[in-house]
């Protein structure tokens, strides 16, 4: 059987699977039972300075997005950091620690961007014996307002700063945990890799409304008939974190960094790609928060069936695999030529791909008296919408034309070399084919 | 002229073949790969999910519907095993009904529950078509236990013993492994030889020999096993079956329904298996609903059901009272017999009414006549070839939770053994369980 122990930074766990710095890591009683269920490691929910800890709204904090049958894709959260004393924390810490040396337990600090403040807080977390710590350069919503979390995580150079900080007043691996609410993800990655951060952390949650309460006129969650933005997480944001992990794994200045991939991930599966897109391991927080403990066990058999199959032996076999594959647009080939093909046996008629294709694409797709859909070859751009909206999987594939054979779209035989827009005669920019 | 349903006698062939085959195809036609995504979709992972608590075996059924639901029915299937190695077959013959799905919080919610055992044969049907065996012996630890009985629980219990390091001999009466799997459930639950299939897969975990015909009380005793081995397990299930006591029981054409089943699921020409054209099952439990229908399916004409009870105390579940409906049988409710009419052979039966007090069945004194060519007895069956020396309770060898019996380094489980339903899931159950308690006490 495949062996999912993962190195990430030195620190080792049975598994790649963490739980992000959240309500499930809130405090000892949790982290234990989460490593009884079999987390292979977890972030503690973010500790705050010492003194009177913040404070949390007493009505409700999460938002949601459903989908068919209830099914839950989005959360958003207006919770602040740890609402505990620090000192209760520490001791939580110190001794979960104790008791779980195979399991990693990382501590997620946000203190104001001082350096005072960090040099403060460093010692005595490293005095936990922790196994490293994760700046909160991220949550987007209450902490912001005070100058911390994402409004760090969104200039550079303070990113660059605190890490810088960090490094200086404790010794063991500091991964920068980054705001996804920003243009450019790479930015804030370089910033933190230039303060010597040990690795990034991605994505924290993003700015949203869920919804709008229509008879209180008012955001939800909706607290006494007001309501904030508050940070999504969840299924829903999984594509968006795979983007941000992907670009800082091949950006050229970041490229081969440590990585821990966050946002999303719900299956095995979800963090299988996020893996083969460079993550070192992965962190959740909304599966838990929906499925509870539990849904690890189905990671855990899950990854390691793949790896089986695979024949993957340890997850360091595919980490970042997928990573050379992701380029920019305009390396693509342009003479890779597919067309939509439709199985007539397994299709069951409903003609949701004719309405798309019809409606919103390109007229490929014809539909007799008896409703049999085909897709017209002179027609089709490959563009896949009819595969994405066809209720049958695998009813509808992408069939490549092999060169030579004739794209009758084009009336002109599929080129067998490569081409892409870099040199097309259409760019204004093309440099010559030669 | 080719035999109807209304040739009248015991005779082969009331339905053209291929009616018959079609008749006797799988219940619940397996799920797709796309039905079986829906289907895993409607369960909510359950925290301390009800259905695994109600489960026998205790299958994790929440974690293996999640593993179809993300793509690894395989995972899913091992997860079944590990708790229940005769997953497959009971995918296929729980009366879920009452037990996992009952309690489905869908069921509850909707009257619709997450459809466990269709999904739990997808996740395990995988699994198998592989071929592979998704387990590995332990070390050997030397010793040695003989099984006697190759049905669901000697077979689950020899798994778990031989996955233990410990090398197992199975003593089997019968001339095929499998207990009522093989000779028993009904046809159209597992049909294609899954049976056979799915012991052939069992075995495959190594450390396993079976013994067949030999037969405990005849060439076996309980004090030479005692000797030659470790320890004993005993499953030899139920061998006897209750009389009716009326009057013509001795007539021909009127005998035993599991001797009837045993008859059909060996046979390899359902066509040429003879069967009256008036059948009267006497009996309110599963055996007889599933000789009611099977007669049914082969082409009886008019097939009834009579119970001594009301309806609500059939032992047969609701479910299965309306599969027998379904199938054209007759169920009739109150009746018990008192006599079997005809010239040598069944031609009548002679019913009488009943009413039950305080759960005592007393006869009305009015009787009924109804046709009956042929006439099936089940109305329990009874534990036979139980070894002197072991204590008894309620007709069978008593036992502790582990499968203790009063003998020291004796176990028993399944139907011969006290306590649980006498299913095939509970079987799997106390074999596994008693295996562990044997490991205990033999590596102790
Ligand atoms: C007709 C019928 C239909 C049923 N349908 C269902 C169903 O749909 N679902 C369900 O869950 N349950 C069903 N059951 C019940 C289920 O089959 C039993 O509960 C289950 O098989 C019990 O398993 P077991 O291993 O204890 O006994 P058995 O399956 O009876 O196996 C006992 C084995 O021991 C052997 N044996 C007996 N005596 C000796 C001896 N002296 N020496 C050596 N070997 C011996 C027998 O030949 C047999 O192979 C049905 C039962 C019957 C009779
Ligand atoms: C209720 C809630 C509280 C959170 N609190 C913190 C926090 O204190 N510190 C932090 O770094 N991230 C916090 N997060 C963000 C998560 O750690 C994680 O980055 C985010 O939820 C995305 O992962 P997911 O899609 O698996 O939930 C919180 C998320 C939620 C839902
Ligand atoms: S989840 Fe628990 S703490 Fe939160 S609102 Fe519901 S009952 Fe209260
Ligand atoms: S969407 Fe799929 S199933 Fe529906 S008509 Fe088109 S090909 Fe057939
Ligand atoms: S009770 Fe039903 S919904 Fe809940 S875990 Fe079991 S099968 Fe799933």
């Amino acid at each position: 059987m495949a062996d999912l122990t993962t190195n990430f930074l030195g620190i080792t766990s049975p598994n790649p699977f963490w739980l992000a710095s959240a309500p499930p890591t809130d405090k000892e009683y949790n982290v234990r039972r989460a490593f009884e269920a079999g987390w292979g490691g977890v972030v503690w929910k973010t500790l705050g300075s010492e003194g009177p800890p913040v404070v949390n709204v007493n009505g409700p904090r999460y938002g949601a997005i459903y989908g068919a049958d209830r099914r839950l894709l989005g959360l958003n959260n207006i919770e602040l950091i740890t609402d505990r004393p620090l000192q209760t924390n520490l001791e939580e810490i110190t001794r979960v620690k104790r008791d779980y040396p195979d399991r990693a337990l990382i501590v997620s600090i946000m203190v104001p961007c001082e350096e005072e403040a960090w040099k403060a807080i460093l010692p005595m977390v490293e005095a936990t014996g922790a196994d490293g710590i994760e700046l909160n350069f991220g949550c987007p919503h209450g902490m912001a307002e005070r100058g911390m979390g994402s409004a760090v995580g969104q200039v550079p150079e303070y990113i660059t700063m605190v890490t810088e900080w960090c490094k200086q007043y404790y010794s063991k691996p500091v991964i920068v945990k980054l705001t996804p609410n920003i243009t450019d993800i790479r930015k804030p990655a370089q910033a933190a890799f230039k303060g010597n951060a040990d690795a990034v952390s991605l994505i924290n949650t993003i700015n949203s409304i869920t919804s709008v309460n229509l008879d209180l006129m008012a955001p939800e969650p909706t607290i006494d008939g007001k309501g904030t933005h508050g940070g999504y997480c969840g299924p829903a944001v999984k594509p968006i974190a795979l983007n941000m992990v992907a670009e800082i794994a091949r950006d050229a200045e970041t490229r081969g960094k440590p990585i821990s991939a966050i946002g999303g991930i719900t299956t095995w599966r979800d963090a299988a790609e996020f893996m083969v897109m460079g993550a070192g391991n992965v962190q959740v927080c909304t599966a838990a928060m929906t499925y509870g403990f539990k849904v690890v066990q189905e990671m855990i058999s899950g990854l390691s069936q793949w790896m089986d199959d695979k024949g993957y032996a340890a997850t360091s076999d595919f980490i970042g695999a997928g990573v050379p594959n992701v380029t920019d647009w305009q390396y693509l080939n342009l003479n890779y030529i597919t067309k939509a093909r439709i199985d007539q046996d397994a299709c069951i008629k409903c003609g949701r791909c004719y309405a798309a294709c019809e409606d919103t694409s390109h007229q490929a797709i014809s539909m007799s008296p008896d409703r049999v859909f085909e897709v017209q070859d002179d027609e089709c751009v490959a563009c896949n919408l009819c595969v994405d909206v066809c209720p049958v999987e695998n009813c509808i594939t992408m069939v490549e034309l092999q060169p030579g054979e004739m794209d009758k779209r084009t009336g002109k035989p599929v080129p067998s070399e490569y081409a892409n827009w870099t040199t097309h005669p259409n760019n204004p920019a093309a440099q010559a084919a030669e | 002229m080719a035999n109807s349903q209304t040739t009248p006698g015991i005779v082969p062939g009331r339905l053209p073949a291929d009616d018959i085959a079609r008749n006797f195809t799988d219940l619940h036609a397996p799920l797709a790969p796309h039905e079986a995504a829906v289907a895993a979709d409607r369960c909510y992972f359950c925290h301390d999910a009800p259905c695994m608590t109600a489960c026998p075996t205790s299958i994790d059924i929440p974690l293996f519907i999640r593993q179809i639901g993300t793509g690894t029915p395989e995972a899913a299937a091992k997860t079944i095993f590990n708790q229940n190695i005769l997953g497959g077959m009971c995918a296929r013959v729980c009366p879920t009904e009452t037990l996992c799905e009952e309690v489905c919080v869908r069921e509850t919610a909707e009257g619709a529950p997450v459809e466990i055992g269709r999904l739990q044969r997808f996740a395990t049907d995988r699994l198998m078509a592989k071929g592979v065996h998704p387990f590995e012996r332990a070390a050997a630890t030397g010793k040695r236990v003989a099984v006697v009985g190759a049905g669901p629980a000697g077979l689950s219990c020899a798994h778990r013993l031989a996955m233990l390091g410990h090398d197992v001999t199975i003593y089997e009466a019968r001339a095929k492994a499998g207990g009522l799997n093989e000779y028993g459930i009904a046809a159209y639950k597992t049909p294609d030889g899954f049976a056979q299939a799915e012991v052939d897969w069992l075995m495959q975990i190594g450390g396993i020999e079976i013994v067949e015909g030999k037969r405990l009380g005849e060439s076996l005793s309980l004090a030479g096993l005692q000797d030659d081995f470790d320890a004993v397990f005993l499953s030899i299930g139920l061998g006897g079956v209750n009389a009716l006591r009326a009057s013509g029981e001795d007539k021909a054409n009127v005998t035993d329904a599991v001797g009837f089943i045993a008859d059909l699921r060996q046979s390899s020409d359902l066509g040429a298996l003879p069967v009256g054209r008036d059948v009267v099952v006497i009996g309110g439990g599963m055996t007889a609903v599933d000789a009611a229908i099977q007669s049914r399916k082969l082409g009886a004409e008019n097939v009834t059901i009579v119970y001594r009870r009301g309806q609500e105390a059939m032992g047969a579940s609701r479910y299965e009272q309306d599969l027998a409906a379904q199938n054209g049988v007759r169920l009739m409710f109150n009746l018990r017999p008192v006599a079997v009419h005809g010239n040598g052979a069944a031609a009548e039966i002679e019913l009488e009414y009943t009413t039950v007090q305080d759960g005592t069945v007393t006869g009305t004194g009015e009787t009924l006549r109804l046709r009956a060519d042929q006439v099936f007895k089940a109305i329990g069956q009874t534990l036979t070839d139980a070894p002197e020396g072991l204590d008894l309770s309620g007709g069978k060898i008593a036992v502790t939770e582990a499968g203790r019996t009063s003998v020291a380094g004796v176990w028993a489980g399944g139907d011969c053994a006290s306590g649980g339903d006498d299913l095939t899931v509970t079987a799997v159950a106390e074999g596994r369980d008693a295996a562990m308690d044997m490991h205990a006490v033999l590596v102790g």
